[in-house]
């Protein structure tokens, strides 16, 4: 294979991890604080309509990005109030929510557009355009490491490189600091945050809506970066796949970007071959959309080292005495 | 502080009901039509002729089926989120015995087509099952990546082994010795005229189901153990009851449950194997059971209710700009209310009966 | 956040430091505290005794702002405070230890002690600073633990160190502790005092909650005594004795020891050999276990919870995979595999009353005489071929509730609406009335009111006089002391010995249960932490 493919999967996989990316560290946030989350397709989706629907209106991305981060954030907040608030179930608010979320798109969608569901193609300021990271032209021409800057790490939308520099920053902000102190004992061990005098409520919304603002930008970025417009159930169960790299990566921020990026390249080589052959047998492409599912059940079962999530995950916080 | 049984069973459902009943006017309303017209146009729709029945009994059947599945599965704590997937095998099964053979009757190939359908189903729940059961893996994770997993798989077989010829993916044809009796030629025989529907013996077969289902897990020791280890696992254990074996038959009759909505839906009605022949009521099937309390009979209920709304949401859609989304909108509003926002109305209602019922003297729970 | 700030209260030495005046709290309908008001002096140790859901708990989670009470005030060194949070609480400088510990396993001890009572956003600086103060207070009392352990390697002695480094962290100057010695040694329990009044020197006050009537005398200067939500009294500890509090608590004389007559052991009923457990981890959690059980005796096993008596309970009830030779009336008993189970366990004449019925013993949300079936669905006289037969277990569940004095004797009640006794009781009446060869039971009298417990005591012996094998575990000494006919202690997943609880005293018991056998020789309470801390390090 030759560096100039390589280098242009190896791209395709930046551009679709990149959503993966921002929607699993939104779940890495919620989930260390003890919320589970199976609604990210929810806010990713909500994200992606508003966001292509304002830009769309407007022409201009930056209020598409807010009104996506807006949608993402309200959404969020239903979630927090079931399960935080009324102590429902993490899981069916989660569930609840996607469906919500599928099926409002398109019908706002369908009253605002008439398109049968989706946005009008965006275009100029309606997208985000792509970045020309310094002197990438003049160096394009260097041998293999002048691609790979020009072309693989240069011209990438605004949200590419927030959702990457995301993964150190959230490392900082959960190991170094006092907020992420709390965050994490609040998804071990509410009652320890309780009695230290913490609104474990505050803190857990804090978190749902940290998940909220993170959605809100994956979902914008698929409407408007990776996409030039918003269309019918547009996530694909990108949601889920991120739930999925987040068990992979076993709620770790640096192990998330692996995974996301895995997961992207999977993506990337499904869409660049129609047909794959490994070792002479044919790989249909079938195979390949579900490998992620598959991994995450062979992660899932424990075969490959064992993934252990927060301890007081999924459970509401009821003070005891 | 427990509230009376009719309260739990019937008055907070309800109220949850209404609740979202309620949202989803305002949701007409934001788009520009009027709530109370929608509603009529969707229950005339659904109940007012015999063509409105006969659709919204055809969807409630799948419903029943799958909100059977969650049902059964929640009795045992249990959230079986891969009803999808699971009926999709389902369909697999059943569309693997209706091809097999040039069936001469339908009533012989029923119970086959049966056996078929909840076969896969169980199948495609006892790895998830086997994953939760011997591993620990939790089993709402790996039953949605067995839905996605269950599409690729029929997708893959679709457009390759089983794809008839022509462009579609989509399987041949099933011969007509399988096509099930239709509403219409039944009602035919005892003389009563019932509009063409999907609508087929099927039904039946989720009111035995029901039945079944009832008889399992308020009348055996089989369902007594699913109960009790629903509610702990360590006292299960106590008791005797194996967790393993109890979340294995489980999950397979939950599965099982799933798969035999292809019966009605692929057999009764598609009559041969469609990409996507599941349509999302893997998914009600959640909601169903989570407005039924998990009770067949509150099932049923659901159910019909569900179905009614599907077909009203097609009316809707048809004679007003409101679209079919709006139904998934109602189904998820349901699914909030009722499951995540149940503590919602519980807490008011809890209260107002500590209010205003008798203050009968309580003794106290132990500490 | 607040972790050293002044907090600026007025130095007043003769107000006391904690005044209540009519604090009420209901719980829908249940009234957990009437009324009731209290007056701790500073430099003193107050103890709060009262049975199970008598309400001392609720009491202090009100003084620790994690409920709000109905009604009342609350003082604190003469002013009047609000407490609506925790938050409240630690700023009025109250710390409460409480009795399952508010710790996070996977954190290290620094990172317990700040949390909450960080110095400012970043948290490098506020371990640095917490990591001196610690040393400095480690120092101070005597509670010594290494900063950069994680909780989940340290025993639960270690773990309540670290409970009271938090409080004072947060520079308390009263301490609440809630049941601290449940899960003590007795040689643990007495360098906690040792501890507690180290405190009291220096000036804290100490609000001590328990239902032990020992430590009341041993250490505190004054005691309140609650029963039923009431503060039945407040006396001078110096001007009491345990027969007259217990009386306050339960509102009536109390029989302390169970009336019975000497034991009449026969042929051995139940043999145990060499039996090992291993749990999830592979730890090992029985270590080579032998003993046997004679038919009409009854065979107390002390310890401290969490040395392998649950473990023990678990295998011979079926509930739990062993290895090693179990023998029942001659025959062995399978230890691995499907007939391992408690069902087959049960066919066999054995009947259990497990540890905890809220986990074990009972479904809460099932009906009284569903819970009457537990265990036993399979029995023909519940069944009808393929069916249970509802209306027979509800005649035979009737009939247990009237023989065992149930109430409310209603079969419909749902189990959780049951008082912890009368739960009890049906368990009792489950396990009892299958006329099992041998019954194990375990801590058979936790949250149960003492009314119940005589009961239940009277049962326990009346099925040995019946000629049957009781094996009892308990972690209350007293209990122990009262219905065994002879007693083994365990440590750390073995035996230490045994002895007859009319040739040992509660010092000896106590050294074995720290795992000491040399029991003659005087051991200072060094040596006793050394071997349980060594013990701690060889399970993980």
């Amino acid at each position: 294979m030759e560096l100039i493919t390589i280098i242009q999967i190896l791209d395709s996989t930046v551009r679709l991890a990149t959503p993966l990316l921002l929607a699993c560290l939104a779940g890495l946030f919620s989930e260390r604080a003890g919320i589970f989350d199976i609604g990210l397709e929810a806010k990713m989706l909500a994200a992606a309509f508003f966001s292509a629907a304002v830009a769309a209106m407007t022409g201009s991305v930056w209020l598409g990005l807010m009104a996506g981060i807006a949608a993402s954030l309200v959404f969020a907040l239903i979630h927090g109030i079931a399960s935080i608030t009324f102590r429902g179930d993490q899981l069916i608010s989660g569930v609840a929510l996607n469906f919500l979320a599928s099926g409002m798109t398109v019908l706002i969608a369908r009253d605002w557009f008439n398109e049968g569901g989706r946005t009008p193609a965006l275009i100029d300021g309606g997208r985000f355009q792509e970045i020309t990271l310094p002197f990438a032209n003049a160096l394009a021409d260097v041998p293999v490491l002048g691609p790979i800057y020009s072309e693989l790490l240069s011209g990438h939308t605004v949200l590419v490189y927030v959702a990457f520099l995301a993964v150190p920053a959230t490392w900082y902000i959960l190991f170094r600091t006092r907020f992420g102190l709390r965050l994490r004992a609040v998804g071990e061990n509410p009652g320890a945050v309780d009695t230290a005098g913490i609104s474990v409520v505050r803190l857990r919304y804090s978190a749902v809506l940290i998940a909220g603002l993170l959605c809100g930008l994956a979902g914008a970025y698929l409407a408007t970066g990776l996409a030039a417009g918003f269309v019918k159930d547009m996530t694909a169960g990108r949601g889920y796949i991120a739930l999925a790299a987040l068990i992979f990566a076993k709620w770790r921020p640096w192990y998330a970007m692996g995974a996301c990026l895995l997961f992207g390249l999977l993506d990337a080589i499904g869409n660049r071959y129609q047909s794959l052959e490994l070792l002479g047998l044919p790989i249909p492409t079938q195979f390949m959309q579900a490998l992620p599912y598959i991994l995450t059940v062979v992660i899932l079962a424990g075969f490959v080292g064992k993934a252990i999530p927060p301890r007081a995950g999924g459970q509401a916080y009821v003070k005891e005495r | 502080m427990s509230l009376p049984k009719w309260a739990d069973v019937v008055l907070i459902p309800l109220i949850n009901l209404l609740l979202a009943l309620f949202v989803s006017g305002l949701v007409v309303l934001l788009i520009g039509e009027d709530p109370v017209n929608a509603m009529q146009i969707m229950v005339k729709g659904a109940v007012g002729s015999t063509y409105g029945w006969g659709y919204t009994l055809f969807y409630a059947t799948n419903f029943i089926f799958t909100g059977l599945a969650v049902a059964v599965a929640f009795h045992a704590k249990l959230f079986n989120i891969g009803g999808e997937g699971q009926a999709q095998l389902g369909s697999l099964g059943v569309a693997l015995v209706c091809l097999a053979l040039p069936w001469p009757h339908w009533a012989l190939a029923l119970p086959f087509a049966i056996v078929g359908g909840a076969l896969f189903g169980a199948a495609w729940a006892a790895i998830p099952a086997y994953l939760q059961a011997r591993r620990g893996s939790h089993i709402v994770i790996t039953t949605i990546m067995f839905n996605f997993i269950a599409s690729a798989l029929l997708v893959y077989l679709l457009v390759g082994a089983l794809k008839a010829p022509g462009m579609a993916p989509e399987s041949a044809r099933f011969p007509e010795g399988t096509f099930l009796p239709n509403a219409r030629d039944i009602f035919a025989l005892v003389g009563i005229k019932f509009a063409r529907s999907p609508l087929n013996v099927s039904f039946l077969l989720g009111l035995i189901a029901c039945f079944l289902v009832w008889l399992l897990l308020w009348r055996t020791r089989l369902g007594y153990e699913i109960r009790a280890y629903g509610h702990s696992e360590p006292a299960a254990r106590y008791a005797g009851i194996a967790p393993f074996r109890i979340i294995m038959i489980t999950m397979l009759i939950s599965g099982a449950l799933a798969g035999l909505m292809a019966v009605n839906a692929v057999m009764g009605e598609q009559q041969r194997l469609l990409q996507d022949n599941v349509l999302g009521a893997g998914f009600v099937g959640i909601a169903v059971a989570l407005m039924g309390r998990s009770h067949p009979v509150g099932v049923l209920i659901a159910a019909v209710l569900f179905g009614a709304l599907y077909q009203g949401g097609a009316e809707l859609e048809f004679e007003t700009s409101v679209p079919r989304e709006m139904v998934l909108v109602i189904q998820a509003l349901v699914i909030l209310f009722t499951g995540a926002l149940d503590n919602m109305v519980r807490g008011p209602v809890t209260g107002a009966f500590l209010h205003f019922g008798r203050r009968r003297p309580k003794i106290d729970p132990a500490e | 956040m607040t972790g050293h700030s002044e907090r600026g209260r007025p130095a007043a030495p003769d107000a006391p430091a904690i005044e209540l005046k009519g604090i009420s709290k209901a719980f829908g309908t249940v009234q957990a505290n009437k009324d009731i008001s209290i007056r701790v002096m500073p430099g003193t140790i107050h103890g709060i005794i009262g049975e199970n859901g008598a309400g001392k708990s609720t009491l202090m989670s009100i003084l620790y702002g994690f409920y709000k009470a109905d009604g009342g005030d609350i003082f604190i060194a003469g002013r009047k405070t609000a407490i609506p949070d925790s938050q409240a609480a630690i700023a009025a400088g109250i710390g409460m230890v409480f009795q399952h510990f508010k710790l996070v396993e996977n954190f290290t001890v620094l990172e317990n002690v700040v949390l909450g009572a960080e110095s400012g956003a970043r948290l490098t600086p506020s371990l640095s600073k917490a990591r001196k103060l610690l040393t400095e207070l480690a120092a101070e009392y005597e509670l010594n633990v290494d900063p950069d352990a994680l909780i989940q390697d340290l025993g639960v002695g270690m773990q309540q160190r670290v409970e009271i480094l938090k409080a004072l962290y947060r520079q308390a100057d009263i301490l609440i502790l809630d049941e601290p010695t449940g899960v003590l040694t007795p040689a643990e329990a007495d360098h906690l005092f040792r501890i507690l009044e180290g405190l009291r020197a220096q000036g804290k006050t100490i609000i001590l909650i328990t239902h032990k009537l020992r430590e009341i005398m041993e250490i505190t200067d004054t005691v309140s005594v609650m029963r039923r939500g009431e503060m039945t009294a407040t006396v001078k500890t110096a001007e009491t004795s345990p027969e007259a509090l217990a009386e306050l608590m339960v509102g009536r004389k109390v029989l302390l020891r169970v009336d019975k007559a000497p034991a009449a052991p026969k042929q051995i009923v139940l043999d145990v050999e060499n039996l090992r457990v291993k749990d999830d981890k592979g730890v090992e959690r029985l270590k080579s276990v032998s003993l046997n059980v004679r038919a009409g005796e009854i065979l107390g096993i002390a310890g401290v919870a969490g040395n392998g008596q649950s473990e023990l309970l678990d295998v011979l009830g079926g509930s739990r995979e062993a290895t090693g030779r179990v023998t029942l009336n001659g025959t062995d008993l399978d230890l691995t595999g499907k007939l391992s189970d408690a069902r087959t366990r049960r066919a066999r004449g054995i009947a259990h009353v497990p540890e905890d019925r809220h986990r074990e013993g009972l479904i809460l949300d099932f009906h009284a005489w569903e819970n009457v079936a537990f265990g036993y669905h399979h029995d023909p006289k519940y069944n009808r071929g393929w069916l249970m037969d509802n209306d027979a277990l509800r005649r035979d569940t009737e009939e247990k509730i009237a023989k065992f004095d149930v109430r409310p004797a209603d079969c419909w009640q749902t189990a959780k609406n049951f008082s912890g006794g009368n739960q009890q009781k049906i368990v009792i009446a489950r396990e009892l009335e299958r006329n099992p060869d041998l019954l194990l039971v375990g801590q058979p009298t936790r949250g149960v009111d003492i009314g119940a417990i005589e009961f239940i005591h009277q049962q326990i012996v009346a099925l040995r006089d019946a000629g049957k094998a009781i094996l009892l575990v308990s972690v209350e000494l007293d209990e122990i002391m009262s219905l065994s006919d002879r007693i083994a202690v365990m440590f750390d997943g073995r035996i230490m010995g045994e002895r007859l609880p009319s040739e040992t005293t509660e010092r000896e018991l106590g050294l074995l249960m720290a795992g000491i056998t040399d029991t003659d020789t005087p051991h200072t309470v060094q040596e006793v932490e050394a071997n349980l801390a060594e013990r701690h390090g060889k399970v993980q």
